[in-house]
């Protein structure tokens, strides 16, 4: 099956959708146009089909921005990876982004305080706390 | 518009539907939805999940694409080959392993191994084609970037498979059970996504925390390499002797633990008082991410093989084997390593010298395996 029949098979349920998102638009405005012009003397009907229309107009832009978000792009997102490079001489460190290459016990040069030689100690990814509590209300 | 409002007006609508225009309009609408219901309600919940496996489909179409990219840039920028290895790349990821026939099941486990040895070299092999000046390490790491390729475009075509099955056959039964499991099988493939980029480039995973433990405890020492893909050091601990070993580091490796336990102790008859091995293990929810957690077995993924050598290794000679688990998510196995696991490894090496002074004696030798891909990880 190839990706472009695929894509074509994708739009037929979106096809679906838009007809049901028309039909809906047309009610709704069905319903303001007979508040308008039909029902104009008696407001309890007035008001019921203004509310139905409005409902009705609300409920397809609904659906068409949830249509739009799901057409947006998805992507993968990459956290920020950190090295941690440290002196086991006097205890001096120096957190940085982390670069091809570095990896855990590698050499990382001269202390700049004692002039020993320092080791990539740490390479994690921190957490954001706000995830580490979706995390938690999950459960 | 006259034809509408005469008809609202008319006897027999309103003796059924009631006099209030509105009444019959929402008496009608009821009507029309559970009459649709009726005949319909299992094509339109079919439909909604058709869209939800859509939706989802998208996302991973997207995941493939990009870690097919990755794939090729990776080995563009590491292995400088002279020839594009996008065609290669392509034909690559489709490739796969057939597990041996299993109805006699007697030496499965030797078949089981050989099967996969021949598939490791020939990703080793394709790997070395492909970007001919990357060094082991860079290998390994290539070698790891296409397996997680691999990984998402097979997930990709599975769900694509069920996803136009269910359309063309319209059964709500085909679609069901892919959409049952589709959140797990999500959450899975973002997994691989995020550890695309781990292995690219070489950082640690979480997988890797068992044998982040034990290049904790030789680091310093003087590693010797054995069989197969591995290194151990001999390690003074509480008075004991440990021969702590892990898969040979930088590289995206997690060697054969199996092998090298079985090696340590024939080369010492089989005078080990214990054995510890760590490694990573799933949490479940409402676990903390860095628990730490112990208890008895061999703990190792993967296949089987190993698990099955470490089994017998220790049966023939009574050797105690304790397990010690560093729970994280299952997202968070092939994702870059989290600080909270990173933190763990010191809550790990507390359990390892609780038992090392609780289960053994002043003198005697234990082995130390920290088991999981070794990648971002020296010794």
């Amino acid at each position: 099956m190839s990706q472009e029949k695929n894509s074509t098979r994708a739009t037929k349920v979106s096809s679906l959708v838009l007809l049901m998102i028309f039909i809906t638009l047309a009610l709704a405005l069905t319903a303001l146009f007979l508040a308008v012009v039909v029902f104009s003397n008696d407001i309890l009907v007035e008001g019921w089909l203004v509310l139905i229309g409005i409902a009705g107009i609300g409920l397809s832009a609904y659906v068409v921005l949830q249509m739009r978000r799901h057409a947006t792009h998805p992507s993968v997102e990459v956290p920020p990876i950190m090295t941690t490079i440290e002196c086991k001489k006097c205890g001096y460190k120096n957190v940085r982004e982390f670069q091809r290459g570095d990896y855990t016990f590698k050499e990382a040069g001269p202390c700049p305080k004692c002039n020993e030689k320092m080791i990539i100690s740490a390479i994690y990814r921190e957490v954001k706390e706000k995830d580490k509590e979706k995390e938690r209300s999950r459960v | 518009m006259s034809w509408l409002i005469s008809a609202l007006n008319s006897q027999v609508i309103r003796n059924q539907f009631g006099s209030d225009p509105i009444s019959i309009i929402l008496n009608l609408l009821f009507y029309v939805i559970f009459i649709a219901f009726i005949f319909y309600g299992q094509r339109i919940q079919l439909y909604v999940m058709l869209r939800e496996v859509e939706s989802s489909l998208y996302k991973l179409k997207y995941m493939k694409e990009e870690g097919r990219k990755v794939a090729i840039e990776t080995i563009k920028q590491i292995g400088k080959p002279q020839t594009d290895p996008t065609a290669r790349v392509d034909r690559f990821l489709d490739f796969f392993t057939l597990a041996p026939q299993s109805l006699d099941p007697a030496g499965v486990v030797w078949k089981l191994e050989h099967i996969l040895d021949i598939r490791d070299a020939r990703l080793k092999d394709e790997v070395r084609i492909m970007a001919p000046v990357a060094d082991e390490n860079q290998t390994f790491n290539l070698e790891s970037t296409l397996e997680v390729a691999m990984a998402l475009n097979y997930i990709y075509k599975v769900i694509r498979h069920f996803y136009l099955l269910g359309k063309k056959t319209l059964s709500l039964y085909v679609i069901m059970q892919i959409q049952m499991v589709l959140p797990l099988i999500m959450k899975e493939a973002e997994a691989y996504a995020s550890g695309l980029k781990a292995f690219a480039e070489g950082q640690p995973i979480g997988d890797g925390a068992g044998a982040l433990v034990a290049a904790r405890l030789m680091h310093g020492y003087e590693t010797t390499k054995i069989p197969k893909d591995c290194v151990v050091a001999t390690v003074p601990i509480e008075g004991r002797t440990a021969y702590v070993l892990k898969a040979e580091g930088p590289g995206g490796n997690v060697g054969k633990p199996g092998d090298a336990i079985e090696y340590v102790i024939n080369e010492n008859e089989g005078k080990i008082a214990t054995i510890i091995m760590i490694d990573a293990a799933g949490k479940l929810e409402g676990e903390e991410v860095g628990e730490v957690a112990d208890g008895v077995g061999a703990i190792i993924g993967g296949p089987g093989v190993d698990q099955f050598k470490i089994e017998e290794s220790v049966l023939k000679y009574h050797i105690p084997i304790n397990a010690i688990a560093l729970k994280q998510d299952i997202g968070d196995t092939i994702a870059p390593m989290r600080k909270e696991i990173f933190d763990a490894v010191d809550k790990a090496l507390e359990r390892i010298k609780q038992i090392i002074l609780e289960r053994t004696k002043e003198g005697d030798k234990v082995i130390i395996a920290g088991i999981g891909n070794t990648i971002g990880i020296g010794q």
